[in-house]
Protein backbone atom coordinates (compact mmCIF):
# COMPACT_ATOMS: atom_id res chain seq x y z
CA UNK A 1 0.00 0.00 0.00
CA UNK A 2 2.73 2.53 1.10
CA UNK A 3 4.80 1.28 -1.78
CA UNK A 4 1.84 1.54 -4.01
CA UNK A 5 1.59 5.43 -3.23
CA UNK A 6 5.14 6.28 -3.59
CA UNK A 7 5.31 4.75 -6.80
CA UNK A 8 1.57 6.60 -8.12
CA UNK A 9 3.33 9.86 -7.16
CA UNK A 10 6.59 8.85 -8.48
CA UNK A 11 4.61 7.97 -12.04
CA UNK A 12 2.97 11.70 -11.64
CA UNK A 13 5.93 13.02 -10.98
CA UNK A 14 7.77 11.91 -14.19
CA UNK A 15 4.70 12.58 -15.77
CA UNK A 16 5.83 16.45 -15.33
CA UNK A 17 9.59 15.65 -16.81
CA UNK A 18 10.04 17.39 -20.01
CA UNK A 19 13.00 15.42 -20.57
CA UNK A 20 10.17 12.38 -21.09
CA UNK A 21 8.07 14.00 -23.40
CA UNK A 22 10.92 15.16 -25.64
CA UNK A 23 12.23 11.41 -25.71
CA UNK A 24 9.02 10.31 -26.50
CA UNK A 25 8.34 12.41 -29.38
CA UNK A 26 11.74 11.98 -31.25
CA UNK A 27 10.80 8.49 -30.94
CA UNK A 28 7.77 8.57 -31.91
CA UNK A 29 9.59 10.69 -35.13
CA UNK A 30 11.81 8.09 -35.57
CA UNK A 31 9.63 5.46 -35.70
CA UNK A 32 7.07 7.60 -37.96
CA UNK A 33 9.98 8.22 -40.32
CA UNK A 34 9.66 4.57 -41.46
CA UNK A 35 6.48 5.75 -43.36
CA UNK A 36 8.63 7.82 -45.73
CA UNK A 37 10.64 5.18 -46.87
CA UNK A 38 11.04 4.25 -50.39
CA UNK A 39 9.90 0.24 -50.99
CA UNK A 40 12.93 -1.57 -51.09
CA UNK A 41 12.23 -5.19 -52.20
CA UNK A 42 9.85 -6.39 -49.99
CA UNK A 43 11.78 -8.63 -47.25
CA UNK A 44 14.28 -5.86 -46.55
CA UNK A 45 11.54 -3.21 -46.18
CA UNK A 46 9.50 -5.06 -43.40
CA UNK A 47 12.95 -6.14 -41.75
CA UNK A 48 13.98 -2.18 -42.13
CA UNK A 49 10.80 -0.72 -40.71
CA UNK A 50 10.91 -3.38 -37.76
CA UNK A 51 15.14 -2.33 -36.60
CA UNK A 52 14.13 1.15 -36.83
CA UNK A 53 11.31 1.04 -34.49
CA UNK A 54 12.79 -1.45 -32.00
CA UNK A 55 15.91 0.48 -32.47
CA UNK A 56 14.17 3.63 -31.30
CA UNK A 57 11.66 1.92 -28.47
CA UNK A 58 14.83 0.70 -27.17
CA UNK A 59 17.58 3.53 -27.35
CA UNK A 60 14.43 5.94 -26.34
CA UNK A 61 13.22 3.73 -23.32
CA UNK A 62 16.91 3.11 -22.34
CA UNK A 63 17.25 6.78 -22.35
CA UNK A 64 14.60 7.58 -19.90
CA UNK A 65 15.38 4.97 -18.29
CA UNK A 66 19.10 6.00 -17.27
CA UNK A 67 18.31 9.86 -17.26
CA UNK A 68 15.34 9.63 -14.97
CA UNK A 69 16.03 6.70 -12.79
CA UNK A 70 19.32 8.34 -11.48
CA UNK A 71 17.59 11.73 -10.61
CA UNK A 72 14.68 9.43 -8.89
CA UNK A 73 16.42 9.42 -5.37
CA UNK A 74 19.14 11.91 -5.28
CA UNK A 75 16.72 14.62 -6.32
CA UNK A 76 14.99 13.39 -3.25
CA UNK A 77 17.59 14.10 -0.81
CA UNK A 78 18.86 17.25 -3.17
CA UNK A 79 15.45 18.77 -2.92
CA UNK A 80 14.40 17.40 1.13
CA UNK A 81 11.45 15.73 -0.05
CA UNK A 82 12.48 12.64 1.45
CA UNK A 83 12.44 14.31 4.95
CA UNK A 84 9.25 13.92 5.43
CA UNK A 85 8.55 10.16 3.44
CA UNK A 86 11.49 8.95 5.70
CA UNK A 87 9.90 10.06 9.16
CA UNK A 88 6.64 8.56 8.40
CA UNK A 89 6.49 4.76 8.88
CA UNK A 90 7.77 4.01 5.72
CA UNK A 91 11.34 1.74 5.49
CA UNK A 92 13.96 3.28 3.63
CA UNK A 93 13.71 0.06 1.40
CA UNK A 94 10.11 0.60 1.53
CA UNK A 95 10.90 4.42 -0.32
CA UNK A 96 13.55 2.26 -2.84
CA UNK A 97 10.85 0.19 -4.05
CA UNK A 98 8.10 2.52 -4.64
CA UNK A 99 10.19 4.81 -6.46
CA UNK A 100 11.58 2.07 -8.67
CA UNK A 101 8.27 0.82 -9.69
CA UNK A 102 6.75 4.53 -10.28
CA UNK A 103 9.41 4.58 -13.25
CA UNK A 104 9.15 1.15 -14.39
CA UNK A 105 4.83 1.71 -14.99
CA UNK A 106 5.82 4.99 -16.81
CA UNK A 107 8.29 2.67 -19.16
CA UNK A 108 5.63 0.72 -19.17
CA UNK A 109 3.52 3.06 -20.49
CA UNK A 110 6.00 4.85 -22.11
CA UNK A 111 6.54 1.73 -24.26
CA UNK A 112 3.24 0.60 -24.89
CA UNK A 113 2.49 4.36 -26.59
CA UNK A 114 5.60 4.05 -28.76
CA UNK A 115 4.51 0.36 -29.25
CA UNK A 116 1.19 1.96 -30.57
CA UNK A 117 2.83 4.37 -33.02
CA UNK A 118 4.80 1.36 -34.24
CA UNK A 119 2.20 -0.89 -34.64
CA UNK A 120 0.64 1.98 -36.88
CA UNK A 121 3.22 2.31 -39.20
CA UNK A 122 3.36 -1.52 -39.87
CA UNK A 123 0.03 -1.68 -40.53
CA UNK A 124 -0.03 1.51 -42.80
CA UNK A 125 3.15 -0.01 -44.34
CA UNK A 126 1.17 -3.35 -44.70
CA UNK A 127 3.37 -5.31 -42.52
CA UNK A 128 2.57 -8.42 -41.43
CA UNK A 129 2.50 -8.34 -37.58
CA UNK A 130 3.45 -11.75 -36.00
CA UNK A 131 3.52 -13.04 -31.92
CA UNK A 132 7.07 -12.25 -31.54
CA UNK A 133 6.89 -8.72 -31.99
CA UNK A 134 4.77 -8.49 -28.71
CA UNK A 135 7.21 -10.99 -26.69
CA UNK A 136 10.22 -8.85 -28.00
CA UNK A 137 8.60 -5.65 -26.74
CA UNK A 138 7.98 -7.60 -23.45
CA UNK A 139 11.55 -8.55 -22.97
CA UNK A 140 12.15 -4.50 -24.14
CA UNK A 141 10.60 -3.44 -20.95
CA UNK A 142 12.33 -6.37 -18.60
CA UNK A 143 15.20 -4.63 -20.14
CA UNK A 144 14.63 -1.00 -18.92
CA UNK A 145 13.92 -2.61 -15.30
CA UNK A 146 17.19 -3.73 -14.99
CA UNK A 147 18.78 -0.52 -16.39
CA UNK A 148 16.44 1.50 -13.67
CA UNK A 149 17.80 -0.82 -10.90
CA UNK A 150 21.42 -0.17 -12.16
CA UNK A 151 20.64 3.53 -12.21
CA UNK A 152 19.06 3.38 -8.84
CA UNK A 153 21.69 1.48 -7.29
CA UNK A 154 24.70 3.79 -8.24
CA UNK A 155 22.56 7.19 -7.56
CA UNK A 156 22.33 5.63 -4.04
CA UNK A 157 26.00 6.53 -3.50
CA UNK A 158 27.56 8.31 -6.60
CA UNK A 159 26.78 11.79 -7.91
CA UNK A 160 24.33 12.08 -11.33
CA UNK A 161 27.49 12.83 -13.47
CA UNK A 162 29.03 9.45 -12.37
CA UNK A 163 25.32 7.89 -11.85
CA UNK A 164 24.76 8.31 -15.54
CA UNK A 165 28.50 7.65 -17.03
CA UNK A 166 28.22 4.06 -15.22
CA UNK A 167 24.72 3.48 -16.45
CA UNK A 168 25.63 4.10 -19.38
CA UNK A 169 29.08 2.03 -19.41
CA UNK A 170 27.57 -1.20 -18.07
CA UNK A 171 24.39 -1.02 -20.46
CA UNK A 172 26.97 -0.93 -23.17
CA UNK A 173 29.39 -3.66 -21.94
CA UNK A 174 25.63 -5.53 -20.67
CA UNK A 175 25.38 -5.84 -24.30
CA UNK A 176 28.50 -7.26 -25.01
CA UNK A 177 28.70 -9.82 -22.39
CA UNK A 178 28.56 -12.79 -24.68
CA UNK A 179 31.76 -11.37 -26.09
CA UNK A 180 33.81 -10.71 -22.93
CA UNK A 181 33.05 -14.76 -22.51
CA UNK A 182 34.30 -15.34 -26.41
CA UNK A 183 37.17 -13.05 -25.57
CA UNK A 184 37.69 -14.71 -22.56
CA UNK A 185 38.72 -18.56 -23.95
CA UNK A 186 41.14 -16.96 -26.14
CA UNK A 187 42.88 -14.86 -23.54
CA UNK A 188 43.35 -18.04 -20.83
CA UNK A 189 44.66 -17.67 -17.64
CA UNK A 190 44.20 -14.74 -15.32
CA UNK A 191 41.79 -12.94 -18.26
CA UNK A 192 39.80 -15.72 -18.71
CA UNK A 193 38.94 -15.65 -14.91
CA UNK A 194 38.09 -11.91 -14.79
CA UNK A 195 36.01 -11.89 -18.15
CA UNK A 196 34.36 -14.97 -17.16
CA UNK A 197 33.51 -13.29 -13.80
CA UNK A 198 32.30 -10.09 -15.89
CA UNK A 199 30.19 -12.22 -17.91
CA UNK A 200 28.40 -14.14 -14.93
CA UNK A 201 28.15 -10.85 -12.67
CA UNK A 202 26.95 -8.46 -15.15
CA UNK A 203 23.54 -8.19 -16.64
CA UNK A 204 23.60 -9.71 -19.74
CA UNK A 205 21.31 -7.92 -21.52
CA UNK A 206 21.76 -9.34 -24.90
CA UNK A 207 19.37 -11.95 -23.55
CA UNK A 208 16.57 -9.11 -23.51
CA UNK A 209 17.06 -8.34 -27.38
CA UNK A 210 14.33 -10.34 -29.46
CA UNK A 211 14.94 -8.01 -32.65
CA UNK A 212 16.81 -10.53 -34.93
CA UNK A 213 13.44 -12.96 -34.02
CA UNK A 214 11.15 -10.17 -35.04
CA UNK A 215 12.65 -9.45 -38.00
CA UNK A 216 13.06 -12.84 -38.81
CA UNK A 217 9.96 -14.04 -37.87
CA UNK A 218 11.18 -17.08 -35.16
CA UNK A 219 8.68 -17.77 -32.62
CA UNK A 220 10.60 -18.05 -28.76
CA UNK A 221 9.11 -20.38 -27.18
CA UNK A 222 7.16 -19.45 -23.97
CA UNK A 223 9.37 -21.34 -21.59
CA UNK A 224 12.46 -19.09 -22.67
CA UNK A 225 10.70 -16.43 -22.59
CA UNK A 226 9.82 -17.13 -18.96
CA UNK A 227 13.14 -18.04 -18.41
CA UNK A 228 14.56 -14.77 -19.55
CA UNK A 229 11.88 -13.03 -18.10
CA UNK A 230 12.52 -14.34 -14.43
CA UNK A 231 16.01 -13.75 -14.73
CA UNK A 232 15.17 -9.70 -15.47
CA UNK A 233 13.54 -10.08 -12.61
CA UNK A 234 15.99 -11.62 -10.11
CA UNK A 235 18.50 -9.76 -11.62
CA UNK A 236 16.60 -6.33 -10.61
CA UNK A 237 15.96 -7.52 -7.53
CA UNK A 238 19.52 -8.85 -6.56
CA UNK A 239 20.61 -4.61 -7.67
CA UNK A 240 17.56 -3.59 -6.07
CA UNK A 241 18.85 -5.31 -2.46
CA UNK A 242 22.17 -4.01 -2.88
CA UNK A 243 20.74 -0.53 -3.38
CA UNK A 244 18.42 -0.90 -0.36
CA UNK A 245 21.74 -2.01 2.07
CA UNK A 246 23.56 0.93 0.55
CA UNK A 247 20.76 3.56 0.99
CA UNK A 248 19.76 2.08 4.90
CA UNK A 249 22.81 3.23 6.27
CA UNK A 250 23.09 6.93 4.20
CA UNK A 251 22.92 10.19 5.85
CA UNK A 252 19.96 12.55 4.38
CA UNK A 253 22.31 15.85 4.97
CA UNK B 1 7.56 15.81 40.62
CA UNK B 2 5.55 13.21 38.75
CA UNK B 3 8.06 10.25 38.54
CA UNK B 4 5.62 8.30 36.76
CA UNK B 5 5.16 10.23 33.44
CA UNK B 6 5.81 7.87 30.27
CA UNK B 7 9.49 9.22 28.82
CA UNK B 8 8.66 9.58 25.12
CA UNK B 9 11.54 11.31 23.77
CA UNK B 10 14.65 10.45 25.45
CA UNK B 11 18.00 11.64 24.65
CA UNK B 12 21.40 10.01 26.02
CA UNK B 13 25.14 11.16 25.27
CA UNK B 14 24.47 11.64 21.60
CA UNK B 15 27.11 13.07 19.03
CA UNK B 16 26.55 14.19 15.61
CA UNK B 17 30.31 14.42 13.81
CA UNK B 18 30.16 15.59 10.07
CA UNK B 19 33.10 15.24 8.07
CA UNK B 20 32.98 18.82 5.52
CA UNK B 21 35.20 19.50 2.47
CA UNK B 22 37.59 17.63 1.23
CA UNK B 23 39.98 17.05 3.97
CA UNK B 24 37.07 15.43 5.57
CA UNK B 25 37.73 18.53 8.59
CA UNK B 26 35.41 17.43 11.87
CA UNK B 27 32.74 19.80 12.61
CA UNK B 28 31.10 18.43 15.96
CA UNK B 29 27.11 19.65 15.47
CA UNK B 30 25.81 17.79 18.48
CA UNK B 31 28.49 16.92 21.54
CA UNK B 32 27.30 14.21 23.84
CA UNK B 33 23.08 15.71 24.47
CA UNK B 34 21.20 14.25 27.30
CA UNK B 35 17.67 15.12 27.61
CA UNK B 36 13.92 13.84 27.90
CA UNK B 37 10.65 14.84 27.15
CA UNK B 38 8.06 13.62 29.12
CA UNK B 39 4.53 12.81 28.19
CA UNK B 40 1.90 15.81 27.78
CA UNK B 41 4.37 18.36 28.23
CA UNK B 42 5.29 21.18 25.75
CA UNK B 43 9.23 21.24 25.33
CA UNK B 44 10.93 23.78 23.74
CA UNK B 45 14.00 23.23 22.26
CA UNK B 46 15.88 26.61 22.26
CA UNK B 47 19.65 27.80 20.63
CA UNK B 48 21.27 30.24 18.24
CA UNK B 49 21.74 29.58 14.89
CA UNK B 50 24.04 26.46 14.31
CA UNK B 51 23.62 25.46 17.65
CA UNK B 52 22.17 22.06 16.61
CA UNK B 53 19.08 21.86 16.82
CA UNK B 54 18.09 20.67 13.67
CA UNK B 55 20.99 17.94 13.71
CA UNK B 56 19.30 16.94 16.88
CA UNK B 57 15.60 16.23 15.31
CA UNK B 58 17.16 14.86 12.38
CA UNK B 59 18.66 12.35 14.71
CA UNK B 60 15.72 11.75 16.17
CA UNK B 61 13.25 11.20 12.79
CA UNK B 62 15.81 8.51 11.69
CA UNK B 63 17.19 10.96 8.54
CA UNK B 64 21.06 10.66 9.70
CA UNK B 65 22.47 8.51 12.42
CA UNK B 66 24.26 9.52 15.46
CA UNK B 67 27.84 9.70 15.70
CA UNK B 68 27.41 8.09 19.25
CA UNK B 69 25.38 7.92 21.80
CA UNK B 70 21.55 7.20 21.39
CA UNK B 71 17.92 7.75 21.78
CA UNK B 72 14.37 6.75 21.57
CA UNK B 73 11.04 7.54 21.15
CA UNK B 74 8.58 5.90 22.96
CA UNK B 75 10.88 3.80 24.54
CA UNK B 76 11.47 2.34 21.16
CA UNK B 77 14.95 2.92 19.23
CA UNK B 78 15.32 5.07 16.34
CA UNK B 79 13.50 3.88 13.15
CA UNK B 80 10.93 1.75 14.90
CA UNK B 81 7.97 1.62 12.05
CA UNK B 82 5.18 1.75 15.16
CA UNK B 83 7.15 4.71 17.25
CA UNK B 84 7.06 6.72 14.11
CA UNK B 85 3.35 5.75 13.09
CA UNK B 86 2.42 7.93 16.40
CA UNK B 87 5.13 10.73 15.55
CA UNK B 88 3.90 13.87 13.23
CA UNK B 89 7.15 15.83 12.10
CA UNK B 90 7.87 19.29 10.50
CA UNK B 91 11.00 19.56 9.21
CA UNK B 92 12.55 23.01 9.18
CA UNK B 93 11.65 25.11 5.98
CA UNK B 94 9.61 22.31 4.76
CA UNK B 95 9.93 21.00 1.20
CA UNK B 96 7.40 19.14 -0.44
CA UNK B 97 6.42 17.70 -3.83
CA UNK B 98 5.49 21.17 -5.56
CA UNK B 99 3.47 20.13 -7.96
CA UNK B 100 0.58 18.34 -5.59
CA UNK B 101 -2.16 20.24 -4.62
CA UNK B 102 -2.48 20.87 -0.84
CA UNK B 103 -5.50 18.03 -0.89
CA UNK B 104 -3.08 15.92 -2.61
CA UNK B 105 -0.20 16.13 -0.88
CA UNK B 106 -2.10 15.21 2.13
CA UNK B 107 -3.98 12.61 0.29
CA UNK B 108 -0.43 11.13 0.01
CA UNK B 109 1.11 11.48 3.48
CA UNK B 110 -2.52 10.33 4.87
CA UNK B 111 -1.57 6.91 2.34
CA UNK B 112 2.26 6.34 4.05
CA UNK B 113 -0.01 6.27 7.27
CA UNK B 114 -2.18 3.45 6.05
CA UNK B 115 -5.19 5.93 5.92
CA UNK B 116 -7.99 5.57 3.14
CA UNK B 117 -11.10 6.75 1.90
CA UNK B 118 -13.35 9.19 3.97
CA UNK B 119 -12.04 9.02 7.23
CA UNK B 120 -8.75 10.28 5.36
CA UNK B 121 -10.88 12.96 3.01
CA UNK B 122 -12.48 14.45 6.29
CA UNK B 123 -9.23 14.16 8.13
CA UNK B 124 -7.58 16.66 5.39
CA UNK B 125 -10.84 19.16 5.07
CA UNK B 126 -10.40 19.24 8.93
CA UNK B 127 -6.69 19.82 8.78
CA UNK B 128 -7.23 22.68 6.52
CA UNK B 129 -9.74 24.45 8.07
CA UNK B 130 -7.38 24.33 11.11
CA UNK B 131 -4.13 25.99 9.56
CA UNK B 132 -6.84 28.10 7.19
CA UNK B 133 -5.47 26.37 4.29
CA UNK B 134 -9.20 26.03 2.65
CA UNK B 135 -9.37 28.87 0.54
CA UNK B 136 -5.79 27.08 -1.24
CA UNK B 137 -6.75 23.14 -0.93
CA UNK B 138 -6.85 22.93 -4.74
CA UNK B 139 -3.78 25.18 -5.24
CA UNK B 140 -0.50 23.60 -5.99
CA UNK B 141 2.02 24.12 -3.48
CA UNK B 142 4.30 26.02 -6.21
CA UNK B 143 2.22 28.66 -6.28
CA UNK B 144 2.31 28.93 -2.34
CA UNK B 145 4.16 31.66 -0.50
CA UNK B 146 6.73 30.59 2.50
CA UNK B 147 4.00 30.52 5.21
CA UNK B 148 1.07 28.80 3.51
CA UNK B 149 3.92 26.11 3.30
CA UNK B 150 4.62 26.11 6.60
CA UNK B 151 0.93 26.21 7.39
CA UNK B 152 0.46 22.86 5.14
CA UNK B 153 3.71 21.43 6.68
CA UNK B 154 1.69 21.99 10.10
CA UNK B 155 -1.03 20.11 8.61
CA UNK B 156 0.97 17.15 7.14
CA UNK B 157 2.36 16.83 10.51
CA UNK B 158 -1.16 15.82 11.99
CA UNK B 159 -2.54 13.59 9.36
CA UNK B 160 -1.88 10.75 11.79
CA UNK B 161 -3.38 12.73 14.75
CA UNK B 162 0.26 11.83 16.34
CA UNK B 163 0.70 11.60 19.72
CA UNK B 164 4.26 13.18 19.79
CA UNK B 165 4.49 16.39 17.25
CA UNK B 166 8.31 17.45 16.44
CA UNK B 167 8.28 20.97 15.23
CA UNK B 168 11.57 22.31 13.61
CA UNK B 169 10.65 26.05 14.22
CA UNK B 170 6.87 25.96 13.78
CA UNK B 171 6.20 29.70 13.84
CA UNK B 172 9.39 30.69 10.74
CA UNK B 173 7.67 32.31 8.18
CA UNK B 174 4.62 33.01 10.00
CA UNK B 175 2.90 36.75 10.62
CA UNK B 176 2.02 37.73 13.92
CA UNK B 177 -1.00 35.68 13.14
CA UNK B 178 -0.12 32.45 11.87
CA UNK B 179 2.40 32.81 15.05
CA UNK B 180 -0.41 33.04 17.33
CA UNK B 181 -2.41 30.37 15.76
CA UNK B 182 0.50 27.85 15.94
CA UNK B 183 0.83 28.89 19.49
CA UNK B 184 -3.10 28.49 19.98
CA UNK B 185 -2.79 24.83 18.00
CA UNK B 186 0.21 23.70 20.36
CA UNK B 187 -1.39 24.65 23.39
CA UNK B 188 -4.45 22.48 21.78
CA UNK B 189 -2.72 19.57 21.47
CA UNK B 190 -1.42 19.52 24.63
CA UNK B 191 -4.76 19.83 25.98
CA UNK B 192 -5.95 16.92 23.96
CA UNK B 193 -3.16 14.86 25.89
CA UNK B 194 -0.26 15.01 23.12
CA UNK B 195 3.47 15.81 23.29
CA UNK B 196 5.07 18.42 21.73
CA UNK B 197 8.55 19.07 21.12
CA UNK B 198 9.49 22.54 19.08
CA UNK B 199 12.84 24.61 18.03
CA UNK B 200 12.53 28.45 17.99
CA UNK B 201 14.73 31.49 18.31
CA UNK B 202 11.94 33.41 19.60
CA UNK B 203 12.47 32.68 22.84
CA UNK B 204 9.18 34.88 23.94
CA UNK B 205 6.66 32.36 22.11
CA UNK B 206 8.57 29.75 24.04
CA UNK B 207 8.44 31.23 27.16
CA UNK B 208 4.60 31.84 26.82
CA UNK B 209 4.41 28.02 25.54
CA UNK B 210 6.68 25.70 26.88
CA UNK B 211 6.65 23.75 30.33
CA UNK B 212 9.97 22.91 29.99
CA UNK B 213 12.89 24.05 27.82
CA UNK B 214 16.48 23.25 26.78
CA UNK B 215 18.74 25.56 25.60
CA UNK B 216 21.74 24.22 23.24
CA UNK B 217 24.78 26.32 22.18
CA UNK B 218 27.54 24.86 19.84
CA UNK B 219 26.06 20.97 20.56
CA UNK B 220 26.04 21.26 24.54
CA UNK B 221 23.37 21.43 27.18
CA UNK B 222 23.86 25.07 28.47
CA UNK B 223 20.33 25.62 30.54
CA UNK B 224 17.59 22.81 30.84
CA UNK B 225 14.28 22.81 32.69
CA UNK B 226 11.34 24.70 33.65
CA UNK B 227 10.96 27.70 32.42
CA UNK B 228 9.89 29.35 35.13
CA UNK B 229 12.72 28.11 37.52
CA UNK B 230 15.30 28.37 34.80
CA UNK B 231 14.92 32.09 34.88
CA UNK B 232 15.12 32.43 38.51
CA UNK B 233 17.92 30.26 39.22
CA UNK B 234 19.94 31.30 35.62
CA UNK B 235 18.94 35.36 36.14
CA UNK B 236 19.60 37.55 38.84
CA UNK B 237 16.15 40.20 39.36
CA UNK B 238 17.58 43.34 38.94
CA UNK B 239 15.65 46.13 40.54
CA UNK B 240 15.08 49.42 39.63
CA UNK B 241 15.07 52.14 41.91
CA UNK B 242 15.35 56.01 42.08
CA UNK B 243 15.64 57.46 45.33
CA UNK B 244 15.44 61.49 45.63
CA UNK B 245 17.66 63.89 48.34
CA UNK B 246 19.85 60.80 48.82
CA UNK B 247 23.17 62.64 50.49
CA UNK B 248 26.69 61.31 48.97
CA UNK B 249 27.41 59.42 52.15
CA UNK B 250 23.97 57.76 51.39
CA UNK B 251 25.24 57.24 47.97
CA UNK B 252 28.09 55.57 48.97
CA UNK B 253 26.60 53.13 51.46
CA UNK B 254 24.05 51.97 48.82
CA UNK B 255 26.69 51.46 46.86
CA UNK B 256 28.19 47.85 47.93
CA UNK B 257 24.38 46.91 46.71
CA UNK B 258 24.13 48.12 43.08
CA UNK B 259 25.36 47.37 39.91
CA UNK B 260 25.23 50.89 38.92
CA UNK B 261 24.14 54.53 40.31
CA UNK B 262 23.33 57.37 38.08
CA UNK B 263 22.64 61.00 39.55
CA UNK B 264 20.53 63.38 37.87
CA UNK B 265 20.90 66.19 40.00
CA UNK B 266 18.65 65.67 43.47
CA UNK B 267 17.72 62.31 41.96
CA UNK B 268 19.46 58.95 42.28
CA UNK B 269 18.66 56.02 39.63
CA UNK B 270 20.28 52.56 41.49
CA UNK B 271 19.90 49.58 39.63
CA UNK B 272 20.42 46.65 42.43
CA UNK B 273 21.64 43.30 41.47
CA UNK B 274 19.52 41.16 43.10
CA UNK B 275 15.99 41.10 44.86
CA UNK B 276 17.86 40.04 47.87
CA UNK B 277 19.53 43.12 47.67
CA UNK B 278 16.24 45.93 48.61
CA UNK B 279 15.74 45.14 51.95
CA UNK B 280 19.46 46.43 53.04
CA UNK B 281 19.08 49.56 50.38
CA UNK B 282 15.57 50.48 52.14
CA UNK B 283 17.14 50.54 55.28
CA UNK B 284 20.18 52.93 53.79
CA UNK B 285 17.22 55.43 52.55
CA UNK B 286 15.39 55.21 55.75
CA UNK B 287 18.65 55.87 57.76
CA UNK B 288 20.03 58.67 55.12
CA UNK B 289 16.29 60.08 55.47
CA UNK B 290 15.95 60.21 51.49
CA UNK B 291 12.49 59.95 49.72
CA UNK B 292 11.79 56.58 47.91
CA UNK B 293 10.50 57.45 44.54
CA UNK B 294 10.36 54.18 42.86
CA UNK B 295 11.10 50.45 43.01
CA UNK B 296 10.75 48.16 40.04
CA UNK B 297 11.52 44.90 39.70
CA UNK B 298 13.06 44.36 36.37
CA UNK B 299 11.56 41.08 34.64
CA UNK B 300 13.89 38.71 33.57
CA UNK B 301 12.81 36.58 30.84
CA UNK B 302 14.29 33.46 29.01
CA UNK B 303 16.33 35.88 26.61
CA UNK B 304 18.52 37.35 29.66
CA UNK B 305 19.29 33.78 30.51
CA UNK B 306 20.24 33.15 26.71
CA UNK B 307 22.18 36.12 26.35
CA UNK B 308 24.25 35.32 29.89
CA UNK B 309 24.91 31.85 28.16
CA UNK B 310 25.91 33.23 24.89
CA UNK B 311 28.24 35.47 26.48
CA UNK B 312 29.97 32.33 27.56
CA UNK B 313 28.60 31.20 30.95
CA UNK B 314 29.60 27.64 30.18
CA UNK B 315 28.25 25.26 33.30
CA UNK B 316 24.87 23.95 33.43
CA UNK B 317 22.01 25.23 34.67
CA UNK B 318 19.99 22.11 35.97
CA UNK B 319 16.59 22.75 37.48
CA UNK B 320 15.03 19.13 38.32
CA UNK B 321 11.59 17.77 36.94
N1 LIG C 1 24.94 18.48 6.42
C1 LIG C 1 25.85 19.08 7.16
N2 LIG C 1 27.15 18.96 6.87
C2 LIG C 1 28.08 19.55 7.62
N3 LIG C 1 27.82 20.30 8.70
C3 LIG C 1 26.55 20.48 9.05
C4 LIG C 1 25.50 19.88 8.30
N4 LIG C 1 24.32 20.21 8.88
C5 LIG C 1 24.64 21.00 9.93
N5 LIG C 1 25.97 21.16 10.04
C6 LIG C 1 26.67 21.92 11.07
O1 LIG C 1 26.17 21.53 12.32
C7 LIG C 1 25.96 22.63 13.17
C8 LIG C 1 24.54 22.64 13.68
O2 LIG C 1 23.65 22.88 12.62
P1 LIG C 1 22.08 22.81 12.81
O3 LIG C 1 21.46 22.96 11.47
O4 LIG C 1 21.74 21.60 13.59
O5 LIG C 1 21.80 24.10 13.69
P2 LIG C 1 20.42 24.72 14.19
O6 LIG C 1 20.50 24.78 15.67
O7 LIG C 1 19.27 24.00 13.62
O8 LIG C 1 20.51 26.19 13.60
P3 LIG C 1 19.35 27.16 13.04
O9 LIG C 1 18.76 27.79 14.22
O10 LIG C 1 20.12 28.13 12.20
O11 LIG C 1 18.40 26.34 12.27
C9 LIG C 1 26.37 23.85 12.36
O12 LIG C 1 27.67 24.21 12.75
C10 LIG C 1 26.37 23.41 10.94
O13 LIG C 1 27.38 24.04 10.22
MG1 LIG D 1 17.75 24.53 12.45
Amino acid sequence: MKVISIALNTFRENLRDKLLYNLLIFALLMIGSSLILMRLTLGEFHRLILDIGLGSINFFGVLIAIFVGIGLVSKEIEKKTIYTIVSKPVARFQFLLGKYLGLSLTLLINTAIMAVGLLAVLYVQEVPIHAVLFKALGLIVVEFMVITAVALLFSTFSSATFSAIFTLALYVIGHLTPDLKAFGEKMGGLGKTILEGMYYVLPNLDRFNLKGHVTHQLDVPAGELLVIGLYGIAYSAFLLTVASVIFQRRDFR
Amino acid sequence: MNMTREQIVSIAHLSKVFRVGFWGKRVTAVDDLSLEVQQGEIYGFLGPNGAGKTTTIKMLMGLIYPSSGAASLFGRPIGDQAAKAKVGFLPESPYFYDYLTSREFLRFYGHLFGLLGSTLEKRIDELLELVGMTHARDLQLRKFSKGMLQRVGIAQAMINDPELVILDEPMSGLDPIGRKEVRDLILRLKESGKTVMFSSHILHDAELLCDRVAMIMKGKLVACGHVSELIDHGTTQEVEMVVDRLSPEGVEALRPFTLKTMLHGERVVATLASQRHVDDALEVIRSHQAKLVSLLPHKASLEDLFIRKARGVQQVTEVPV
